[in-house]
């Protein structure tokens, strides 16, 4: 339907004797397939469409483009099959052009297959595997604010790289993600001269972290890394501080959120460190952006919800500047740009797909320093977008030519 | 009293006419579905509503509760998904070997859970069904919580494509027309009848002489293998397996299917199907967080007000006759 208008509008154009690239699209169709419902809703979920929403608003303001806007939104329930139908429907009937946000793996793996498919454009921001970029990797999917690996890697690195944080012991959900996050944390930690002193699997998804955190504690390991995801971790976190680990011995969440943070509160989580992509007050333009989400919202935007706006942002500038909707040459666009806003400074989207960007560390703040709601954050370091993420020549993707 | 309506002739000869006419129509539905309604959807709907159908023929026939019929649903999807994945084994072999697995996986859990009636059944197998999920989770075919992606539909005995969405939403419709067709057999047959006067007296069925415990078994594997189906189809309709279709919830799922659309009825489990997927769909990108809300009072309205379901209520308001079991095989 959508190649039946750009058919005309090309049609259109030509006869009024304009240039030949008067082929620009009338509207362009945003689908934010999201969790509206269920565990990461507060992560992504209706703040993710708001942001959405702004970019497109900001963009419109900005750039008064010659085409219109939509923005569709559904909830895919974290299934795979509910994200896979969805998308394919948007693509095919309600002439969607990008499918974005896809909070957990499986639904994101399966849309950006739909993508392919249908030859269209999927922008993950709330999924964080790597296999996005990697064996799954396809010239239609972007990866864009964060993933495992550069979670991962950049908390161990930084905190590692410190001489309180050389010891180390590894509390893993026992299966493939925590078996992954573990061994890319513990190669890092090693990498720079520090030592793995013990590892504890427990079960997934697990209640009663108890007997875990008690070896953990005996071990005297100075940084007790968190290889685990969702409740599992913030049970963790939880049981440690009840136990008194915490903060003699030092957490690190290797995949944590500041809705995490936000939940759990300053007293079980202080003296934590964790990697993020984006924090409401890192600077100026985080800030002032920061507050118009606040004012919609009622809360800080996650790294995701502003990865989301970022992403929403350049994807419009994209079909602006290629002058077209069309998947190959809008891609292209975003490849070639480089990307400076409040979210990422010179980030660049690679050829698997992976947006490349400025990595943040942080370290939760005791209760006494923590001034206002949602100042949780010291920046410890930040680090650089060449080693943030997993370097090219050891992507598995298809794409890459080695 | 179920052996007296088995033996009452022209009580069957009505089921039958009855039947007839449901099976017409759900032939006409099938067929000009896709010209009112969104095939990949509607696909979605006849994989749930054998997937209900096959749990039904345990629950409403033999009156056998089982909460792990997820294990040979999302089962059954990751190995037809993986066959044809990476093996390149064609479609239709695929489905059969997602269905042997699920049946072989029947037999194994159906077996042990047939000893024990009642709760302490459910029981078994959800524990039974927690150890597939938890080996779904486990094994590398699976993907973890990645899922298994991208499974080709490639071509159905090597010249049917069913990359064309309407070819596989045919395909789709006619593997659940043929399964049903195959549980309204089923429990029309004598092996039916025995099965249903289980459910209504065991000890009786047992003193006329019935190895109950073959019976029993019996329905089970099929129905695990019908599940397999229903799970393989699924697979290679969104070209995926998941962890959602092994979980609890799952099984949980087809239990509200079953005792939304009426349990011991052929077609109930067909409307519940329809029902839950339709909510859950359409409902995605219409009322956002308030999907979950809305099943959960729209189970609670129904068990309230239809107690056997909306084809069981709707079947004793047309014809007075009971439907074919009492609601009361949940126990």
């Amino acid at each position: 339907m959508l190649s039946k208008t750009v058919l005309l509008a090309t049609v259109a154009g030509l006869a009024l004797g304009g240039s030949a690239f008067a082929q620009a699209p009338q509207t362009v169709r945003i689908g934010v397939l999201t969790d509206l419902s269920g565990l990461y809703s507060d992560l992504s979920g209706q703040g993710s469409v708001s942001a959405t929403k702004m970019a497109v608003d900001d963009f419109i303001a900005k750039e008064k483009p010659s085409f219109k806007v939509e923005v569709v939104s559904a909830d895919h329930q974290n299934k795979a099959d509910i994200a896979a139908n969805k998308a394919r429907e948007w693509f095919e009937k309600d002439g969607v052009d990008l499918v974005t946000d896809l909070v957990t793996s499986s639904t994101a793996l399966a849309a950006s297959k739909i993508a392919k498919e249908k030859n269209k454009i999927a922008i993950v921001n709330g999924a964080a595997t790597t296999a996005l970029t990697n064996k799954e990797c396809n010239d239609v999917t972007i990866h864009y604010t964060y993933d495992t690996y550069s979670l991962a890697n950049g908390t161990a690195g930084a905190v590692s790289s410190q001489p309180n944080g050389k010891t180390w012991y590894f509390l893993t959900a026992d299966y493939a993600f925590g078996h992954a996050l573990e061994a890319d944390s513990a190669a890092v930690v090693v990498a720079n001269g520090g030592k793995v002193l013990g590892t504890s699997r427990h079960p997934f998804p697990g209640s009663d972290f108890s007997a875990f955190l008690l070896k953990a504690q005996a071990s005297g390991a100075q940084i007790i890394g968190l290889a685990n995801a969702g409740t599992d971790t913030t049970n963790s976190i939880k049981q440690a501080a009840e136990f008194g680990i915490t903060p003699k011995q030092s957490l690190a969440g290797l995949l944590v959120f500041i809705t995490d943070i936000n939940a759990l509160g300053l007293k079980a989580t202080q003296g934590m460190y964790l990697t993020e992509a984006f924090y409401w007050d890192l600077n100026d333009e985080t800030r002032a952006w920061s507050k118009r989400f606040f004012d919609l919202n009622k809360k800080m935007p996650t790294m995701v919800q502003a990865g989301q706006y970022s992403s929403t942002y350049q994807y419009l500038l994209a079909v602006k500047k290629a002058g077209t909707n069309d998947t190959a040459k809008v891609m292209a666009a975003m490849k070639a740009a480089t990307i400076n806003d409040f979210f990422a400074k010179n980030g660049k989207i690679r050829d698997d797909g992976r947006m490349v960007h400025d990595m943040y560390l942080f370290q939760v703040k005791k209760p006494e320093e923590s001034k206002a709601p949602w100042d949780y954050y010291k920046l410890v370091s930040t680090i650089p977008a060449e080693k943030a993420f997993q370097p090219l020549d050891k992507s598995t993707c298809p794409l890459i030519k080695k | 009293m179920a052996m007296t309506t088995m033996t009452a002739p022209d009580a069957v000869r009505r089921v039958d006419y009855r039947a007839f006419l449901g099976f017409a129509a759900l032939l006409v539905a099938g067929g000009l579905g896709p010209l009112f309604l969104y095939p990949t959807f509607l696909m979605k709907v006849w994989c749930f509503a054998l997937f209900a159908c096959a749990f039904n023929l345990l629950l409403g026939y033999g009156g056998l509760l089982s909460f792990g019929h997820a294990a040979f649903f999302g089962g059954a999807a990751y190995i037809c998904g993986h066959v044809v994945k990476e093996w390149g084994w064609p479609p239709e072999l695929g489905l059969l070997a997602g269905m042997a697995s699920a049946a072989l996986l029947g037999f194994v859990i159906g077996a042990l859970a047939i000893r024990r009636a009642g709760i302490y059944f459910a029981m078994i197998t959800l524990a039974l069904a927690q150890m597939v999920y938890f080996l779904c989770l486990q094994l590398n075919f699976t993907g973890g919580e990645n899922g298994l992606q991208g499974v080709p539909r490639g071509r159905l005995f090597g010249i049917i494509n069913l990359s064309d969405n309407l070819t596989m939403y045919y395909v789709v419709f006619a593997i659940f027309f043929l399964g049903l067709l195959a549980i309204y057999r089923t429990v029309h047959s004598p092996f039916g009848q025995i099965l249903k006067a289980i459910r209504e007296n065991e000890p009786r069925a047992i003193s006329l002489g019935f190895d109950v415990g073959y019976y029993k078994l019996s329905a089970f594997v099929m129905s695990a293998a019908l599940s397999g189906l229903a799970g393989s189809a699924k697979a290679l309709t969104f070209q995926l397996a998941s962890l959602a279709d092994a979980h609890w919830h799952m099984s949980g799922e087809v239990v509200l299917m079953t005792l939304l659309g009426g349990v011991g009825t052929i077609f109930g489990p067909v409307i519940g199907a329809g029902v839950i997927v339709t909510l859950q769909n359409e409902l995605a990108d219409k009322v956002g967080p308030w999907v979950s809300v809305i099943i959960g009072s729209f189970f609670v309205i129904c068990v309230l007000l239809f107690r056997r379901g909306i084809v069981g209520e709707l079947g004793a308001w047309l014809g007075g006759k009971k439907p074919n079991g009492p609601p009361g095989g949940g126990h």
